[in-house]
This record gives structure tokens, C-alpha cells and sequence, in this order.
């Protein structure tokens, strides 16, 4: 991956930076409000603006999710606060079945997006990516810039969607058609999916352009010594999934042109046979499964564009607290890269019984379950470096152990899922809900949570409280497993997902009890979050001051000065001598060496391998 | 309500308010003692890992056996029992690597707590176990992939071989309308501009082979016949969804898809199976579909093969007033035929 004249450009880049950094250093304290917080193109404040909008719209994808759960759980129930809550749609306090459709929509929708794909990669490949690299901000920092603008103005439009007269989006996040281009269908399908369709084009935009900045400035920002096979696995991971989005994102961009083209200006891309509101449509030649495969070319991808950058926090987190390197860090690597290049090649896996040709079907089993296997890598390389490690429990560390622990349940039911056969009865239950709420949802929400504790200290020169991180995680893991888990019990049973109640089911209401399990458990798991909320903005404000290097890490990051500056160093940048993994190594005085190093101030350490 | 709720939230705030002030207040007093307070963290978390490692296993035991009653019966389709095998197949093989990993990774988070006076095992590559664990999972999975195509093939390659009886399974917002060939075995072409509220299914009254169709609100199929359920929707997406004989296939407008399959257990069989004298299988929509969704469904019966002509007969025509003015059945118009576009399938 080595590529000279890209280093080139790179130092000659750096030195522009550094001169400018300079300049700029001295009249900081001009900063007035709007440079500083809204308009800056300095990478950390663009991480912290991400992570602070994809808070918000994770209470209220999460606000959601309480209600519907609630709703599922005691259908004849009345919820007393509901009017006071969203109005017309829970009318003393019955929840509204069209708008309990729009519910788990933008619940999946935020979830998705907003908060486990913008909210992940736009924290912490802004935060972490010129911090590790060694780069004095991102290639573009007003590209970067607008890439967080387009994202708070999609969520914007997306929140407002919220509040139209018919409802917002109600198909559910793939937002099929026909159901999503006729308004007749499902009102729904009128302002609130235009809405919902200009929203994600905007987020569409702003991942691109956040995605070719990450990319570029790993390629040529990075400093002296520091080869991609140093890179930390954060970088790895985040470098990957920007590749993942550049390349899978248009396909969604092109799926929702042609909808909005099939809902507003009468083409048929998506429509034929339609017989709706007493009168034949006129659109001929279509196909919804056309949709589907464009859907799920990025659908599948956006899994991994959430998994990733949560695996590779993780890997970091894992080894610094383990004191440990990280088991077979190349073949980490490596997993990343197969898993990235595997993750265009499944799709079809969601669409086994929609009618696509099953012999397709038939390939699809078979690069779907191929995942299993860098998957499990991974699984084995994580669970070694934990073996005779030396572990030291921080918040972080728990969540990452976490992460393990749920990537392990909600893959194995992977295997399942993937396997055409086994899919037919289980395909569209709360089978699927489980499988990917445990694997990509908490995963990737532990992924991220690990982060934030990591990297608080990092992002605002405080530390968290560590009890309530212990409390918080504790709670979450609880409420996470008591939510999903039973929930592959009322899948096996045949229970349909996106019902709004079951009431008319005889059959089904011997399973009333673990829906009521499972909404017990949301709420605990929901109320947990309270702690980590309070616990970060608290912290923002009267947490303890952090020293330079509080986790005794081998990063760079942790070589630049707590307090901010912009240019990252106040001198000149440093340089790289060796791999980020060197914790625990013998002979050497503390229990890690920190990639500035030189192989030659540490003689008593080296190993022939070193050389 | 209101009042409480609020209040809740502005005590739960000042609590939270209070905890942290102590636990700062705490920390201070012993800034010297991060590191003691560091081992506590240490001790009581490396004991949480292996408490929730065991509450866990044991909880999840309970759950299962608790369960188990309570999920689908035995299929009452041929092709369903194969896949119930194939599924206990697969959980054995899953639920072996769930116990070694979890164990593994908790016990491991337990063991090697930190402690001052040790170095962790400075150990970053070993391709001997790495290749190991490479290729057992390449191999188990490999012949999970195998059993699993073969069954997805035997499946779905049915419709090609099989003389069955073909049973439409009509879907809109939010029912499903059953048609059945009639004596022909064909049935007729339909045509989603035909549609009138006197013939909902838009089927086509001069194509000779419809003359026969007969239509229901309820599906009733023979046991042990082989039945091929051609399935088509005038509106959305919809799913024909039949837990109890493992069988599932999207209703996709524009289109027809099929799914073939062979009821086992009669109706009155599965009551005496399942113990519970009001059980009825049920058709039930898996994909949404509009407000209604979750009411869309269709009583399903299975009963033996004299009760099912003795039932069809008692059925209604597609046109009740042509039925006497039937003309000589045409071969060639199919149910193929009806449809812009076909599955793979045929």
C-alpha cells in the first residue's frame, strides 16, 4: 500500500499546515460563538458536532422504540402521557396503527443513519483519523465541514417529517414500493416519504463527502514513519468503511431518484398491475424487486459501514486495556478487507422469498455464509488477546468485551438467516429483529459507547465518571439481552415483525408474555441511558481533568496536548518508528511503548523481529 | 400524570446530580488513590463478567425449556419437517460455538484482571492457530452450506416436476382471495384492469378456462396432495405466509410467484397433535402492507381428499351466470399467461 509520490505530497502538505497552524494559534481567542461552534473546520469540532446530533437523534429513535414497545406489550392498554406526547396519533392514550408503522420506520430509519452510520463514522473518523494518522486536520477540512451541515440539515428535515398532517414515512426503513410510491396505500407514502426521501438525499451527500475525506487523508496525510501496516485498526476500520460508502451510497441515491421519479413524475421503474383505490394505475413494466436489489446493493454494505468502525474502536479499546498487542493484527487487517469486499456480494440474502430467482438465491447462501469466516477470525483473534492479558476494567473496556459478546449471538443466528431454506418460515419474524438489533444494533451501539469513554478525555480534555460507566454498562447489557433475546422465541413462533398488535391471533396469545418481558427490559435498558447522558454533559462541564495520556496508550493522539489546538500539535509533527500495538513487551520499563519511540532508545525490548 | 411524570424526571435528574457530586467528591479526597480505586473497579467487574456468564447460561437454559412448548408444532408439510431437521442440525452446531466462545470470552475477562506486579503475555501472532481456526470454521460451515442448498433446491425445484393442483392466492389491501382451477385444472387469465367490485381478481371471462374457477375466503387444501399456490397481488407487496407448513413467498404486484408445497396433517390431525381442540392453521401477511397489516390474514384448513370435493363443490363460480354456458376447456391458457412477468420458478 506503500505509494511514494502520495508522501510526497503528503510532507509538503504538512508543512502548509503547519506554517498555517501557526498563524491561526495566535489569535485563537478570537474565536468568536460561530466560528468556533458552528462554522469551524477543525476536525474535533466537527467530531463533537456529530456526536452531539447523533445523541439527540438517538433519544428520540429510542423515545420510539419505548413507545411502540409499550404498545406491543399492552395492546389494550392505554398509555396515559401518549396524547400529551405526539397528539392526534395517540388519542387517549391508544396509539394510532398507521402511525405505529411511522414509528418503527423512523426508529429504523435514525437508528440506521443517523446515528449508528453518521453518528459513528462522522465522530470518531473525524476525531480519531488526523489524530492517529498524524495529520494536522482532514484533507478538506470545508468539505468536512459540509458533510456535517448536509448531515444536521437531513436530520433536521427528517425530525420535521415527524410533524406533517399525514404522517411521516410509514413503510418501514427499506421503504418498499409500491407501498412507498403510493400515497393511496398508506398515508404515509404522501409529504412524509417525500420528505423522508429528500432527507436521506441530503444524508447521502453528506456521507460522500465525509467518506472521500476520510479516505484521502489516510492515504496521503499520513506523517513520517507511518506506514498503512502501522496504521492503528481504528484507522483500518474507518478507512474501509469509507471505501464501503463512496462505493454503495450512489446505488441508494439512484434507488431513491427513481422512486421520487415513480411517485412525482409518472415513471413506471418500480410499478406495474397496479389495481388501487377502485381505479387501474396506469404504470406498466416495473419492478419492485428492481428496488430490493438497489436497496440492499447498499443495504448489505451499510451493515458493515456500522459494523466496522465499531470493531475497530473495539480493537483498540481491547488491547490498551488488556495491556496487550492485539492477536494477529495483519490478519485483522485482513478480515476487514474480506468482509468489506464479501459485504457487495451477499444482498440477495434479504430477498430469498420475494420472489427473486432461487437459483440466485443459491448463490447468495453461499457468499453469505462465506462472512462466517473472517467473522470468526475476528471472534477467535479478540477472545486470544484477552488470554494472559492484564486487564484493566474501564467503562470502555467493558463495552468493548460487550461487543464481543453480542457480535458472537447476533452472527451465529446469521448462519441461520443465511441459509435459504431455513429462512423461508423465520424470514420477516422477530427472528430477524433479534438477529440484527444484537448484531449490528448493540454491537455497533457498544462499538460506539466504547468509544466515547476511550476517547472522551480525548474530545474534551475531562474524564467520565467511571462508576456511573460500570452502572451504565451493566444496565445496558441486561436490558440489551432481556430485550433480544427472547425475541428469537417469538420469531420461531411464527410471529410476524411490524404487526401492531396480535390481538386477533389466537395462536399467538400464549406469547403476550415475552412481549411483555421484552418491553420490560427496552425500558430498563432505555432508562440506562439516562445515566450516560447525564454522565456526558456533567463530565463536559465538572468532570476531573485528564492528563495527556490518561490510558496509558501507544496512539498518537495521545501525544498532542489535552487542550485543543488546531494543527493538533503545537510543534512539529510527530514521528512514527513502530506498530501501535507494542503493550506488555518484555523488557521494556512500562508496559507499553508509544509509536514515537525509536527502535533505537529501546534496546533493552527489541526482538530480532523488530529489525 | 403529567405531573408525575415530570417530577420523575427532575428527581431522577437530581439524584443523578447528587451520585456524581459524591463520586467526585470521593475522588478527590482520593486523588492518591486512583490506583486502589482502579483495583476495586478491577475486582468487582472481573466478577460481574463470570456472574452474568453464569446468571446468563442459566437464565437462557430456563428460557428455552420454558419456551418450548410455547413455538410452532410439527410441520404439517413434507417439505417443513426437512427443514425443522435441518434447523435442529444447524442450532446444535451454532449452540456448541455460541457455549465455547462466550465461556471463553468471559471467563478470560474474569481470569486476567489486572495486577501490578504481572506483564501480560507479549503474544501478537501465531499462524499455526490462526490457520486452525481459518479453516474448522471454512469446513463446518461448508457443509452447512451443502445440506442447507440441497434442501433450498428440493424445494423450489418442485413446481417444474409436479403435476399439482394449482390454488391462486390473491392479495390486496388487506385480505387474500383464494381461486381455484376447477375441473379443467386450469386457471383462467386475469387481467388487473378487469378488476370490478363483482370480480375482484380481474379475472378474464372470455378465456374459456375460467369459466370453471371457483373462489373462496377461506384456502382449503387436501391432505397429501401436492399443491402449488401461484400467488399474485393487485396493490403493494404483500406476503403469503403460512408458519405451521413452513412456507412463505412475497404477493408482488406485477408479477406472479409460486410456492409448492405438500400438506401432511389435516386440521382435525394438528388439533389432536397439538392437544388444543380449537387450533386452526392460519395464513398470515409478512410484509407491510398499509395500516391494516396487521389484521391482513385467511383462514386455512386442511381436510382429507373426499371432504375437499365434497367442499369445492359447495363453492362459488368466479361468474356465477356463465357456469352453464361453459365452453370446451383450452389447454394452452395457463396461469402463466396471466402475469407481465414470472418468477424463476418455472
Amino acid at each position: 500500500m506503500e505509494v511514494n509520490p502520495n508522501k510526497h505530497i503528503a510532507h509538503s502538505a504538512h508543512a502548509d499546515a503547519h506554517g498555517h497552524a501557526h498563524d491561526h494559534h495566535d489569535h485563537d481567542h478570537d474565536d468568536n460563538f460561530w466560528s468556533k461552534y458552528i462554522f469551524s473546520t477543525d476536525h474535533k469540532m466537527i467530531a463533537k458536532q456529530y456526536l452531539n446530533t447523533a445523541i439527540v437523534m438517538a433519544f428520540i429513535a429510542m423515545f420510539m422504540s419505548l413507545i411502540f414497545r409499550m404498545q406491543l406489550a399492552w395492546p389494550d392498554a392505554k398509555i396515559p402521557f401518549l396524547q400529551d406526547l405526539i397528539g392526534k396519533w395517540g388519542k387517549d392514550g391508544k396509539l394510532d396503527p398507521g402511525f405505529y408503522l411511522a414509528l418503527v420506520t423512523i426508529h429504523g430509519t435514525i437508528m440506521v443513519f443517523f446515528v449508528l452510520t453518521g453518528g459513528l463514522s462522522g465522530t470518531f473518523s473525524n476525531l480519531l483519523i488526523p489524530l492517529q494518522v498524524g495529520a494536522r486536520d482532514m484533507a478538506s477540512g470545508f468539505l468536512n465541514a459540509l458533510s456535517f451541515w448536509f448531515f444536521a440539515l437531513s436530520s433536521v428535515i427528517m425530525l420535521v417529517s415527524l410533524g406533517v398532517e399525514s404522517g411521516p414515512a410509514s413503510g418501514g426503513w427499506t421503504v418498499y414500493p409500491p407501498l412507498s410510491a403510493l400515497p393511496q396505500a398508506i398515508p404515509g407514502s404522501g409529504l412524509g416519504m417525500t420528505l423522508w426521501l429528500i432527507s436521506m438525499v441530503f444524508f447521502i451527500a453528506s456521507s460522500l463527502l465525509g467518506g472521500i475525506n476520510y479516505i484521502s487523508t489516510v492515504l496521503n496525510l499520513r506523517t513520517k514513519g507511518m506506514t498503512m501496516t502501522r496504521l492503528p485498526l481504528t484507522v483500518w476500520a474507518f478507512f474501509v468503511t469509507a471505501i464501503l460508502g463512496v462505493l454503495s451510497f450512489p446505488v441508494l441515491l439512484a434507488a431513491a431518484l427513481l422512486l421520487v421519479f415513480d411517485r412525482s413524475f409518472g415513471t413506471s421503474f418500480y410499478l406495474s398491475d397496479i389495481f388501487i383505490d377502485g381505479a387501474p394505475l396506469d404504470h406498466a413494466g416495473g419492478s419492485p424487486i428492481l428496488y430490493q436489489h438497489l436497496f440492499w446493493f447498499l443495504g448489505h454494505p451499510e451493515v458493515y459501514i456500522v459494523l466496522l468502525p465499531a470493531l475497530g474502536l473495539t480493537s483498540e479499546v481491547i488491547s490498551v486495556n488488556s495491556r496487550k498487542p492485539i492477536f494477529g493484527y495483519k490478519a485483522m487487517i485482513g478480515s476487514i478487507l474480506v468482509i468489506a469486499f464479501l459485504s457487495f456480494i451477499v444482498w440477495g440474502h434479504h430477498m430469498f422469498v420475494t420472489g427473486m430467482n432461487p437459483f440466485l438465491g443459491s448463490v447468495f447462501v453461499f457468499t453469505t455464509l462465506l462472512v462466517a469466516i473472517p467473522s470468526a477470525v475476528k471472534v477467535f483473534n479478540y477472545i486470544t488477546t484477552l488470554w494472559r492479558g492484564n486487564i484493566q476494567f474501564t467503562p470502555q473496556m467493558l463495552f468493548g468485551i460487550g461487543l464481543v459478546s453480542t457480535f458472537i449471538t447476533g452472527g451465529l443466528t446469521g448462519i441461520i438467516l443465511g441459509d435459504s431454506a431455513l429462512d423461508i418460515n423465520i424470514h420477516d419474524t422477530y427472528f430477524v429483529v433479534a438477529h440484527f438489533h444484537i448484531v449490528m444494533g448493540s454491537s455497533a451501539f457498544f462499538g460506539m459507547f466504547a468509544g466515547v469513554y476511550h476517547w472522551f478525555p480525548r474530545m474534551y480534555g475531562r474524564m467520565m465518571n467511571m462508576k456511573l460507566g460500570f452502572l451504565h454498562f451493566w444496565l445496558t447489557l441486561i436490558g440489551l439481552y432481556g430485550t433480544f433475546f427472547p425475541m428469537h422465541f417469538l420469531g420461531l413462533a411464527g410471529l410476524p415483525r411490524r404487526y401492531y398488535a396480535f390481538t386477533s391471533y389466537e395462536a399467538f396469545d400464549t406469547l403476550i408474555n415475552i412481549n411483555h418481558i421484552v418491553t420490560v427490559f427496552a425500558i430498563i435498558g432505555g432508562l440506562a441511558q439516562f445515566i450516560f447522558l447525564f454522565n456526558f454533559y456533567y463530565s463536559i462541564k465538572y468532570g476531573k481533568k485528564s492528563v495527556q495520556n490518561p490510558w496509558k496508550s501507544n496512539t498518537l493522539e495521545w501525544t498532542a496536548p489535552v487542550e485543543h489546538l488546531h494543527g493538533n500539535w503545537p510543534g512539529a509533527i510527530p514521528e512514527v518508528h513502530r506498530w501501535p500495538y507494542d503493550y506488555g513487551k518484555p523488557g521494556a520499563p512500562d508496559d507499553f511503548i508509544p509509536q514515537t519511540v525509536p527502535f533505537s532508545e529501546t534496546p533493552e525490548s527489541n526482538t530480532p523481529h523488530d529489525h | 400524570m403529567n405531573i408525575l411524570l415530570i417530577l420523575a424526571v427532575v428527581f431522577g435528574t437530581l439524584v443523578l446530580v447528587r451520585l456524581a457530586n459524591v463520586a467526585a467528591i470521593a475522588s478527590k479526597l482520593s486523588e492518591e488513590n486512583e490506583e486502589a480505586e482502579q483495583e476495586s473497579a478491577n475486582r468487582w467487574n472481573s466478577i460481574g463478567m463470570l456472574t452474568f456468564l453464569i446468571v446468563g447460561l442459566i437464565t437462557m437454559f430456563y428460557l428455552i425449556d420454558a419456551y418450548a412448548p410455547l413455538m410452532l408444532p410439527i410441520s404439517a408439510s413434507e417439505h417443513g419437517v426437512a427443514i425443522d431437521e435441518l434447523m435442529s442440525i444447524n442450532w446444535i452446531v451454532l449452540f456448541i460455538t455460541f457455549l465455547i466462545t462466550q465461556i471463553l470470552l468471559f471467563f478470560f475477562a474474569f481470569k486476567y484482571k489486572f495486577n501490578k506486579n504481572r506483564r501480560s503475555f507479549y503474544f501478537h501472532d501465531n499462524i499455526k492457530l490462526e490457520a486452525i481456526w481459518t479453516v474448522i470454521p471454512t469446513i463446518v460451515l461448508a457443509s452447512l452450506i451443502i445440506t442447507g442448498l440441497q434442501e433450498w433446491n428440493d424445494i423450489t425445484n418442485k413446481s417444474d416436476k409436479m403435476e399439482g393442483l394449482k390454488i391462486q392466492v390473491y392479495a390486496k389491501q388487506f385480505d387474500f382471495t383464494a381461486r381455484y382451477a376447477g375441473a379443467d385444472k386450469n386457471l383462467g387469465r386475469s387481467n388487473f384492469r378487469l378488476i370490478t367490485d363483482v370480480n375482484p381478481l380481474g379475472v378474464d371471462s372470455l378465456d374459456n378456462t375460467s369459466s370453471d374457477d371457483i373462489i373462496s375466503k377461506e384456502l382449503v387444501m387436501p391432505k397429501g396432495a401436492e399443491v402449488e399456490l401461484v400467488i399474485n397481488s393487485r396493490d403493494v407487496i404483500h406476503s403469503v405466509y403460512l408458519p405451521h407448513f413452513r412456507v412463505q413467498m412475497n404477493a408482488v404486484p406485477g408479477m406472479t410467484t409460486r410456492f409448492s408445497f405438500k400438506p401432511t396433517l389435516t386440521t382435525a390431525e394438528m388439533q389432536k397433535e397439538t392437544k388444543n381442540p380449537k387450533f386452526e392453521y392460519v395464513m398470515l401477511c409478512n410484509k407491510v402492507c398499509g395500516v391494516a397489516h396487521y389484521n391482513m390474514k385467511m383462514p386455512v384448513r386442511v381436510v382429507e381428499m373426499a371432504e375437499y370435493q365434497e367442499w369445492l363443490k359447495s363453492q362459488s363460480l368466479v361468474f356465477p351466470a356463465a357456469a352453464d354456458s361453459s365452453a370446451p376447456a383450452s389447454s394452452s391458457a395457463t396461469a402463466e399467461m396471466m402475469s407481465t412477468s414470472t418468477t424463476g420458478t418455472n
